[in-house]
């Protein structure tokens, strides 16, 4: 019962994604493409955690925060980049 | 303009320190679960980043005053130090040696000598992403 359960998970996650993909290919401005890619890394992180149960493993739980960490990085420096031009600055104050 | 952003410069000081315990943890869960030198220095990096894009390349000078290019030779000195180590006790090149230590709070520990050369890795590899992060942000 329950592996049937993860497994429609499963499958209903990977409906959201093509989703997402829909969205990161047709998105008619930048914004939009990169929340389509968080949130595609928040789906990856599910995806990671449903099979991690199907697989009845515990060494996928790294691979969580890991990507969950990951998605906010690239966020944040997208985000910087539309706003300012330019990620990493020499002096703010300026 | 002066922007003003102090949401992401405060989750940004307390992420840091998330990104980095779970690094060192990564680090040391490397011999017994998934993980060692390498994911350990990446995710040391990508905390230094996130100062980096929090804030900016002069203030994360200022927090921390470390050549990255220093960082790399002392990183292959420890992996070649400890690969050369062995040779002294008439062993061949890389044999590694561990042993249990009764250590006081973690208890009966095994200590291991790959560790030292994981530790090379994890400085090796903070040291290159870091210098290539700063070499290309520098630039105008």
């Amino acid at each position: 019962m329950i592996d049937l359960v993860l497994k429609l998970t499963l499958v209903l996650l990977a409906i959201a994604m093509l989703g997402l993909v829909y969205r990161l290919v047709k998105g008619p401005t930048t914004p939009d493409r990169v929340v389509a890619l968080d949130a595609m890394g928040v789906n990856l992180v599910s995806i990671a955690a449903v099979l991690s149960m199907i697989l009845k493993t515990s060494n996928f739980l790294d691979i969580i925060l890991l990507i969950g960490i990951m998605a906010f990085l690239g966020t944040v420096a997208f985000a910087k980049f539309l706003e300012k031009g330019e990620i990493i600055e020499y002096d703010r104050d300026q | 303009m002066k922007t003003n952003d102090v949401i992401f410069q405060t989750v940004a000081k307390v992420v840091f320190f998330m990104i980095i315990f779970f690094a060192v943890r990564i680090f040391f869960a490397g011999h017994y679960y998934p993980g060692g030198g390498f994911v350990g220095g990446l995710l040391t990096s990508g905390a230094i980043v996130l100062l980096l894009l929090a804030f900016d390349l002069k203030t994360v000078k200022k927090i921390l005053p470390v050549d990255y290019k220093w960082l790399i030779s002392l990183g292959l000195l420890f992996a070649t130090g400890t690969a050369a180590g062995s040779v002294l006790f008439n062993v061949p090149f890389f044999t590694h040696a561990y042993d249990y230590f009764q250590l006081p709070l973690f208890g009966k520990t095994s200590l291991h000598t790959a560790m030292l050369f994981d530790l090379g890795v994890y400085l090796v590899v903070i040291g290159v992403t870091m210098t290539i992060i700063q070499t290309i942000g520098e630039s105008e």
